[in-house]
């Protein structure tokens, strides 16, 4: 498993700039498939299917002027876009994309840091880069910015128990908070009398895998539960006083945190790079992996063309009156077959 | 936070005892409450008051904000994010219409009324033709009318487009706009047809057409009336049993029938609350009488019963359009009362007769002039009761002309349903009331 650290800095390197032009395709990805979901073409007009639309928009939002409002905090208002988008990026770091493989007769671990409390750094990652909203929010000294960074403050500290909640149940099973041992779990194979299935955690925990995606979304504050950025109710939310190159930082971090959040769901409970031929070669498991966060980003965007926004009230009102206990039964449940299983009662 | 006045307040802790005496209510900061009266404006001195370290915040929502509908301002006093106050100020697309078509002859004033509510022309211009022909006495040819009462339906339901789509799209429904715009652009297809324009269409004369009507029009509107139906289920599927959409909707905005008579509220606000009032059916106009129709009412006067009322209303236009459609098509009765000495004299006789080429010219020239007197003629707009006040003194031009918006007054009513609101249901309930500020402005 050890390797020269070297190739440690290569693989993230490689992760790092391939997250950062999969965030570009993912906002055309959004476009076109919204585009589709309303009938409309999306971008067209930039390259064959508006495929160098990402570059334009690049372009555009590089050349704007970095505005800061007179009564701002400055040095917070110019430092927050950057924490978001910073820790979106981090939460990357313990992803695993594969085992170990080998390439060119050298052994190389596809995972930048197999931490053993690998889950627990992404759900941190993801609550530090509300500092970037609710910093950015009081620093722009603009009341809708205000209010979306209060609201974005009540809605993480919300969701975020629930993510952390939905996770517990499969902890007990793997007993461990490594998210390449839980991957590695989910590759092993389990005989129910005839039938061969994966050991996917989305067949044992589907509460929690239900749970855990309605967190997700409300901890990537995407549509319904876009609150801290609702374009009809406040302007534009945390980011109404941000304009070019800063915006667009809010913008990718959020896109970002998508992808990672993705990664995150399919590392946990849809077996990450676990596929027919992800065991003899490494590329056909990153392939599988490709598929299924594309299919969660789909997802994403499908809620988005089709549901209202919650109000804030009635977003309290779901995540501590109905997810929480849900969350908490799934933890009981899961925690007294373990108990069983292991014949420590009965 | 900088304040308007230039005096900056700092974020630090502030004295009440050193600012008492600028408070407007003569108490120092904590002791003003939710029980401050809702009536009144507020003032930047106000503003700054609540700067030092009150409780309230006062949000100033518009007149640039993307869901007030156009240039709306309202002034809210917020608790958190619960409305204590709300203050709907007008006037920012104010263009004098009313002022303005007292140096128009009659004739040049359907425009006019086109550009006040821009969403539904036909039906503006409806009222206002209805009119000036009650001042002449014009009696219109049954043929025309029903074309008239077709054109109007269909302005409705596109009226009710707009609504439904900006208002989905407020609640955050993003799509739905897009879909309501598609089928709005059918209707404007049909209006493209008729007279030319799409939007701010001009298409209603008096005394009735003078053109005849265009070839394939009868095949377009049938085919509307075909396809429309299937894709307002499709709305109703999105929204009508969808838990987000009904959290959002019900139990938000009462209206109770009492407030909804003392705030002369019309339309589907009025209706929402359970109260039949319909000028189709109470004081019918055109040939409303003969067609056959259902006035949908609401139960509980929410939101959500003025967004079912407005859904069954769009159906009932549907069957509207088809009764009228099926008179007209192949009929060949006139379209115009040509005998009327206010009509604009036919083509054909001004091309060959001296005496309707001299009336011609004096009528495009100087104008037709209606018998002294006034009138009052209201009809069923997509928004509630549209009024015209005309007052004639003998002259081509209106001495005075009034026009009651339907949705001026409906306004009204925001502050009472905005006490105790969130935030977020300003926008449902800006929505929910159905205001074009070029109509609440003039």
């Amino acid at each position: 498993m050890d390797q020269p650290i070297w190739i440690t800095f290569f693989v993230s390197f490689i992760i790092l700039n391939v997250l950062l032009i999969g965030m570009a395709y993912v906002t055309w990805f959004e476009r076109k498939v919204l585009a589709r979901f309303q009938d409309r073409l999306g971008p067209t007009r930039t390259g064959p299917a508006g495929l160098l639309q990402p570059l334009a928009d690049a372009v555009k939002l590089l050349g704007k002027e970095d505005l800061v409002p007179a009564a701002a905090d400055k040095w917070v208002f110019l430092f927050a876009p950057v924490v978001t988008f910073m820790t979106a990026l981090i939460a990357a770091a313990v992803i695993p994309f594969g085992d170990t493989a080998t390439i060119f007769g050298q052994e190389v671990n596809l995972f930048p840091a197999d931490l053993n409390v690998g889950a627990l750094f992404i759900l941190a990652a993801g609550g530090a880069g509300v500092y970037g909203i609710i910093l950015g929010g009081w620093a722009s000294a603009n009341r809708y910015s205000l209010l979306g960074a209060l609201r974005s403050a009540a809605q993480v500290i919300s969701y975020e128990l629930i993510l952390g909640f939905s996770l517990v149940g499969i902890f007990i099973m793997t007993g461990t908070l490594s998210l390449r041992e839980i991957m590695l779990r989910q590759h092993e194979t389990l005989s129910i009398g005839p039938l061969e299935v994966s050991n996917w955690f989305i067949l044992s925990q589907p509460l929690a895998f239900v749970l855990f995606m309605i967190g997700a979304v409300a901890e990537t504050n995407r549509a319904p539960f876009d609150l801290p950025e609702a374009e009809s109710e406040l302007v534009a939310g945390f980011h109404t006083e941000y304009s070019g190159f800063r915006f667009s930082l809010y913008f990718l971090g959020e896109y970002v945190s998508m992808i990672v959040v993705s990664l995150f769901a399919t590392t946990l409970f849809l077996g990450g790079t676990s596929g027919p031929g992800a065991e003899e070669y490494w590329g056909l498991g990153l392939l599988w992996l490709l598929l299924k966060v594309v299919a969660f980003l789909f997802f994403y965007v499908w809620l988005r063309a089709t549901l209202p926004r919650f109000r804030f009230d009635q977003l309290m009102g779901l995540a501590w009156k109905v997810l929480l206990p849900l969350a908490l039964l799934n933890i009981l449940v899961t925690a007294f077959f373990r108990l069983i299983a292991n014949g420590e009662v009965f | 936070m900088a304040s308007h006045t230039g005096q900056p307040t700092g974020s630090g802790t502030i004295n009440h005892a050193d600012d008492s005496d600028i408070t407007p209510y003569g108490k120092p900061g904590a002791e003003v409450s939710a029980n401050v009266p809702s009536t009144g404006t507020l003032t930047v001195e106000d503003e700054q008051y609540l700067d030092s370290g009150d409780r309230l915040m006062t949000l100033n929502m518009g007149p640039q904000h993307p869901s007030t509908h156009g240039v709306l301002r309202i002034m809210l006093k917020l608790d958190g994010e619960t409305v204590v106050e709300c203050d709907p100020m007008i006037g920012y697309l104010h263009r004098g219409t009313e002022k303005l078509t007292e140096g128009k002859r009659y004739s040049q004033i359907t425009p006019w009324t086109d550009r006040t509510d821009y969403t539904t022309a036909p039906l503006n211009e409806t009222g206002y033709v209805l009119a000036v022909e009650k001042l002449c006495g014009i009696e219109v040819p049954e043929r025309a009318q029903y074309w008239r009462v077709i054109m109007a339906e269909l302005a409705r339901i596109a009226g009710h487009l707009v609504w439904l789509g900006t208002h989905a799209l407020d609640i955050g429904a993003l799509s739905m706009s897009l879909y309501c715009f598609r089928e709005r652009e059918m209707i404007q297809d049909i209006f493209e047809t008729f007279c030319g324009a799409r939007l701010t269409t001009n298409m209603f004369e008096i005394a009735g057409f003078s053109r005849p009507i265009p070839d394939g029009l009868v095949e377009q509107v049938r085919n509307f009336v075909r396809v429309f139906p299937g894709r307002q289920r499709e709305y109703a599927d999105l929204l009508s049993a969808n838990p987000i959409w009904l959290t959002r909707t019900k139990g938000v905005g009462i209206i109770t029938p009492e407030a909804a008579i003392s705030y002369s509220l019309t339309g589907a606000c009025l209706r929402g609350s359970g109260i039949n009032y319909d000028v189709r059916k109470a004081e019918p106009y055109l040939v409303y009488d003969r067609l056959d129709f259902e006035v949908p009412l609401g139960e509980f006067g929410d939101t959500y019963d003025r967004y079912l009322v407005r859904m069954e209303e769009m159906r009932q236009s549907i069957k509207i359009i088809q009764q009228c459609i099926d008179f007209v098509d192949g009929n060949d009765t006139p379209l115009m009362d040509w005998e009327s000495p206010y009509a604009i004299p036919p083509h054909k006789g001004v091309m060959t007769t001296a005496e309707d080429m001299q009336r011609h010219f004096v009528w495009v020239i100087k104008g037709f002039s209606p018998p002294v007197g006034e009138v009052w003629q209201s009809i069923e707009h997509s928004k509630g009761e549209l009024g015209y006040y005309l007052v004639s003194d003998g002259g081509p031009m209106p001495y005075r002309m009034r026009i009651r918006t339907p949705d001026f007054v409906n306004l009204s009513v925001l502050p009472h349903m905005a006490q105790g609101a969130m935030l977020a249901d300003m926008v449902a309930l800006v929505g929910t009331i159905d205001i074009v500020l070029g109509s609440v402005d003039r």
